[in-house]
């Protein structure tokens, strides 16, 4: 990897961007292209529709009929789809109970159910959407660069190794194994409950695919020395000493020591 | 073991190794040493083992520690890694930390030493605290041990600072976490406090410097000065011979048991290669100290779950318990969430260390022991020693409770809160549990001698009554549990005498009557029976 | 309880004892072992004992195999702790029954073979006897007393002069091993006018950039991780920007220093130095995942729980013309853990 001031003063990092930008309109260009933009218009306005009924039912308890917000929950407005498919798609929402930490459970909606709660509730006010494939895809990402990002951003909440942390009075930051790229780039983008939010105007998306190809390394890569012991940092180790070390030193001191079987027993 | 007796090992009994043995008596006296030393007799227990323990996790970590300087490299410049661990490659970091996932990665075997090095290390200090907590209870510090159970603490008490060292050398980010609390803390003591860290880092933190000067001190001075307290240490186990608890035939003026050669040659030397095996093995299964998941230290990154190894562990809840408080007076602060438990950390182990000293002022014991206290016949040291180890491990828990809080799901705080309060409680509690527990157990020592032991089986006497059989204890049975002595307290006499003079008596002596009286006095001793009374039970008359 | 034993029991054992039932019995007589009385069952044991050292051996042969065959990068999976080393397991599992069989071996045949016959040996007091002592401090009076020390006072408290001071060479030797604080722990890199540059990207941040409820790092213009003080300086200068909705500023000062809610407060705890950085953006809570201080970013940084002792100092900021976040100048108080002439 390039040196950081290298990367921020190399001439051609302009060239780059402005090349990126103009790949990225071109796409934008191609997706939104006008002979699709009027189906797509009626597809949205249906998805709208169907969302807003789901919302009626699984939603507007806590959050108020139109996304208001209420005492038992915040406002949806201009939280955009990416943090319905967030929450609804790790399954922290809807809440069993409101509170500052809603854990993630058994997702109860469909992807497409998701993904019409998403578009009425982005349909609601202006706010980060629901990445596309491209923006989660990590083929090309610099996983070294995202180990060094995570550190410095992530890792104070969630450990070295994403195995999760301690917050104030009983909050907690997630364990990050076994969450989809997505969902993690939509964290970020976000800032889901307690989380602060990680715009990409602050750290960008290719930051963001960094940090998740890091995590997906750091997830799949083996534990070189054997047993991590949950990768929780020398506390666990400490009680895996005493106990199966030392546990097992004493075991044998007691072999040792002990008096050989007699003959007759007296 | 360590006396020069290997040349005259039985398989030597040739006339060239007696020629050998020869050679060397006329220069080293060694027929001289053999004789005291050869056939010396130790008692066979395993809890008598424990010191073994910590002296063989000590060699294997100088062995492999040795191993691990050929490829280390105790520097803080900084390069780019360009190793074989992918995920660090092209990031900036430090020589000590490049050469550390050299040797993780690129050395064969290197990972392994490694992992036997840290795993020893924390069997050691782990090994060390057991085995002296095992002193502790038994009494064993009692004249003439009292120096080398302090040799002994002081061995203690430099393991854990070597330890923190070696913990600290790798420079991944949470050693150099560990090393920047090391900062705050000496930057809290007053008045030199700045100075010291200036000198201790070379100028600013983290500087260039801190590294290359804790590998010499790691690697040097504090096992140099430890190796020397472990050869005292021994030549003094040989020279007092060991304790034993007491049983038939064993006596205050003897030691019964096994000679060295050719039982405890074959034992303790076997055990060495046993703790290297059971330790070689858990360092191939289970990893630890994982430094590349860490990354490089960077003064403004940090992981959660940054703790260090567990014999700092208490250190780091005093303070995660300590209040935020912080005196500024005069133009200058004083930042007492720092130094308090800075003093406090010495004084916690401190107590224990001198507590051999104590209790021979407290009881004013003057002779020498080596038969062993069984830890209920002392129930006030016991509850000491419990209170200790509840003090202890109260703070263990404080120091990791941003784990147990995620693992146990609790909040962070209210852990906080409760070892807070436990500090204080926990070791009142504990030691007042204890010297129940101890006198309970006193008690059904007494019944046992008098009245037998349970057998279990039920009898049906002619008039119909049911009663259970108990059995006599044997007489070697009778012996140990009646051989303790019962030591009555210190009296300071009355402070009138008979012609009405007012005797002077010290404010010192009367604390040290008041201590005797809580160490040895009333609701301390259950009173153990005289034959008299057994003797007058087992004749069928009274007691009923 | 009533009663304890039976009659006939009472009786049977009433007739052994002796004048004093607690009197020590003296070591029991020694107990043949199987081993010591049957030859099989010695054999058996010499066997196993063999057998042992055998293991070891073939485990060393297996070590050095291992050391040889397995690639330094190679990744097996070992159930049921999953995906290893392959040479790392296979060196340490070799060298652990390598080294536990010889363990083994000689612990059995030790407990099996070897005689098990406890035998006592007399203990000698550590004292001296009195002539020892006598002759011991008559020897030295001799000495001291030829060596004049005690009459020549000159002599005596010279040396003890001497000696005393000789020490402090060494003690002045120590000097150079840093330079003294002065008033570098006051100041950072941050000075007037200086942009704020956010880790992450690398660019200078603009107001607009710092959504409400986002969490940025930002290190000063200029400090490049290739400048040999890059640790030194971040070590100090590391900055968390936030931004709060200005309504939920309670502190007036704080407010007064941010710019349209946007505030910047020192990344250093101010108990031991951690990079305190656990921010809950909606409690406004950031905690020290080291030891737990927590600060209230809303109300100036001020310490709400731990043991931390001092707010956040916090960065004043604004934005130049060209729209960028620049700094109005250093901390006004030194940032990190506190210190003695800290005041």
């Amino acid at each position: 990897m390039k040196k950081l001031s290298a990367r921020r003063r190399h001439p051609l990092a302009a060239l780059v961007v402005l090349l990126l930008a103009l790949a990225a309109t071109g796409g934008l260009y191609a997706a939104l292209a006008p002979q699709k933009a009027v189906a797509d218009d009626t597809q949205q306005s249906l998805a709208i529709e169907e969302g807003k009924k789901l919302y009626a039912v699984g939603c507007s308890s806590c959050h108020g009929m139109s996304g208001q917000g209420s005492s038992n929950g915040p406002t949806l407005v201009g939280v955009g789809s990416a943090a319905v498919d967030f929450q609804v798609g790790t399954g922290r929402m809807p809440a069993q109970q409101p509170g500052e930490q809603v854990p993630s459970k058994k997702v109860i909606y469909t992807q497409a159910e998701i993904d019409q709660l998403a578009a009425y509730v982005a349909s609601l006010g202006p706010g980060p959407s629901i990445p596309s494939k491209d923006d989660t895809n990590v083929t090309s990402a610099n996983m070294a660069r995202g180990g060094e990002l995570f550190r410095t951003n992530c890792a104070q909440c969630h450990n070295y190794a994403g195995k999760g942390g301690a917050l104030t009075n009983g909050k907690f930051a997630p364990i990050l194994e076994g969450v989809s790229n997505k969902h993690i780039f939509e964290a970020m983008l976000t800032g889901p409950q307690n989380m602060p939010s990680f715009p990409d105007s602050t750290l960008t998306k290719e930051n963001k695919r960094d940090i998740i190809a890091y995590l997906n390394e750091v997830n799949s890569s083996p534990s070189y020395g054997g047993n991590s012991l949950g990768s929780l940092g020398p506390v666990t180790e400490g009680l895996f000493g005493w106990i199966f070390g030392l546990g097992a030193l004493i075991a044998v001191a007691v072999w040792v020591a002990a008096h050989t079987t007699k003959a007759k027993k007296s | 073991m360590s006396t020069p007796t290997d040349t005259t090992k039985p398989r030597g009994k040739a006339p060239a190794g007696e020629r050998v043995a020869d050679w060397a008596d006329g220069r080293l006296g060694l027929y001289g040493l053999a004789k005291a030393n050869m056939r010396k007799i130790f008692p066979d227990h395993w809890s008598f083992m424990l010191g073994e323990v910590s002296l063989y996790s000590f060699i294997i970590v100088i062995l492999t520690g040795v191993y691990l300087t050929l490829f280390f490299h105790p520097s803080m410049s900084e390069v780019t890694y360009n190793g074989t661990y992918a995920p660090l490659q092209g990031i900036q970091m430090s020589e000590a930390y490049a050469s550390t996932l050299h040797i993780s990665f690129d050395v064969r075997g290197g990972l392994l030493m490694r992992q036997v090095h840290h795993w020893a290390a924390i069997v050691f200090v782990a090994a060390m605290l057991v085995h002296m907590m095992r002193v502790f209870f038994t009494g064993a510090f009692r004249k003439p041990r009292e120096l080398n159970y302090l040799f002994g603490f002081l061995l203690l008490f430099l393991g854990m600072f070597d330890g923190f060292m070696g913990y600290s050398l790798p420079d991944d980010l949470l050693s150099g976490t560990g090393i920047r609390f090391m900062e705050g803390a000496v930057l809290s003591v007053p008045i030199v406090g700045t100075y010291l860290s200036f000198f201790l880092f070379g100028g600013e933190f983290p500087g260039h410097d801190v590294i290359p000067r804790f590998y010499t001190i790691h690697v040097l001075l504090i096992p140099g000065i430890m190796a020397g307290l472990l050869v005292a240490h021994l030549i003094l186990v040989f020279y007092h011979k060991h304790t034993q608890f007491p049983g038939p035939g064993r006596k205050n003026t003897n030691v019964v048991g096994m000679p060295l050669l050719p039982v405890y040659m074959a034992k303790a030397g076997g055990f060495f290669f046993l703790v290297f095996g059971v330790i070689a093995a858990i360092s191939a299964l289970v990893s630890v100290n994982p430094i590349w998941s860490y990354g490089p230290y960077r003064p403004d990154q940090v992981s959660t779950d940054a703790q260090p190894d567990w014999y700092m562990g208490y250190s780091e809840g005093l303070i995660r318990i300590m209040p935020g408080w912080e005196i500024n007076l005069w133009g200058h602060t004083l930042q007492l969430g720092v130094f308090i438990p800075l003093v406090v950390f010495p004084l916690v182990l401190g107590f224990i260390g001198l507590y051999p000293f104590f209790e021979s002022w407290v009881t004013g014991d003057k002779r020498e022991h080596h038969l062993l206290d069984r830890p209920r016949n002392r129930p006030v040291r016991t509850g000491i020693g419990a209170a200790w180890i509840s003090l202890y491990l109260i703070l263990l828990v404080a120091g990791g409770n941003d784990i147990f809080a995620t693992r146990f799901h609790l909040s962070i705080n209210v852990i906080t809160w409760v070892s807070r309060i436990g500090f204080f409680v926990l070791p009142v509690v504990v030691f007042l549990a204890t010297k129940r527990i101890a006198l309970g157990l006193q008690r059904r020592d007494r019944d046992k001698i008098l009245h037998g032991r349970e057998t279990g089986i039920i009898k049906r006497l002619p008039h119909g009554e049911f009663i259970e059989i108990h059995e006599p204890l044997p007489q070697s049975a009778l012996y140990t549990l009646t051989s303790h002595e019962q030591p009555k307290p210190l009296e300071i006499g009355p402070e009138v005498d008979e012609n009405g003079v007012e005797r002077k008596v010290g404010r010192i002596a009367k604390l040290r009557a008041r201590l005797s009286q809580a160490m040895y006095g009333r609701d301390t001793q259950i009173p153990k029976p005289t034959p008299e009374e057994y003797k007058e039970i087992m004749s069928g008359h009274g007691h009923h | 309880m009533s009663e304890s034993t039976l009659p006939s029991e009472r009786e049977a054992h009433g007739g052994e004892l002796a004048e004093n039932p607690f009197a020590d019995p003296g070591l029991p007589p020694h107990e043949p072992r199987r081993q010591d009385i049957d030859e099989k069952a010695a054999k058996s044991s010499e066997r196993t004992v063999a057998l042992l050292f055998t293991v070891s051996m073939l485990a060393t042969i297996a070590f050095i195999a291992s050391y040889v065959i397995f690639p330094v990068g190679k990744v097996v999976f070992i159930w049921p702790i999953g995906h290893i080393s392959a040479l790392n397991f296979a060196l340490g599992m070799t060298l652990g029954v390598a080294l536990f069989a010889i363990g083994a071996g000689a612990v059995h045949w030790a407990r099996t073979l070897m005689s098990d016959v406890e035998t006592a040996a007399e203990r000698h007091p550590i004292e001296a006897d009195p002539e020892t002592k006598a002759q011991v401090l008559a020897d030295f009076a001799q000495g001291a007393q030829e060596s004049q020390l005690g009459r020549r006072k000159l002599i005596r408290n010279t040396m003890f002069g001497a000696l005393a001071l000789v020490p402090l060479s060494g003690v002045m030797l120590l000097r150079d091993l840093g330079p003294l604080p002065e008033d570098k722990l006051r100041h950072t890199l941050w000075s007037k006018g200086m942009l704020i540059i956010n880790q992450n990207t690398n660019q200078p941040l603009r107001p607009e950039d710092v959504a409400v409820g986002s969490l940025t790092f930002a290190v000063p213009d200029g400090l490049e991780e290739t400048q040999s003080d890059y640790q030194e300086q971040i070590a100090k200068a590391a900055l968390m920007i936030v931004r709060l909705a200005p309504e939920d500023i309670k502190d007036k000062r704080e407010r007064d220093w941010a710019h349209q809610g946007i505030v910047a407060f020192s990344k250093i705890c101010t108990h031991v130095g951690c990079p305190i950085s656990l921010y809950e953006q909606q409690t406004h809570h950031v905690l020290c995942p080291c030891h737990q201080s927590t600060f209230d970013l809303s109300d100036g940084a001020r310490v709400i729980f731990g043991p931390a002792g001092h707010a956040l100092p916090q960065l004043r900021i604004s934005v130049n013309n060209q729209g960028y976040l620049e700094a109005l100048g250093d901390f006004e108080e030194p940032v990190g853990p506190s210190f003695w002439e800290r005041g």
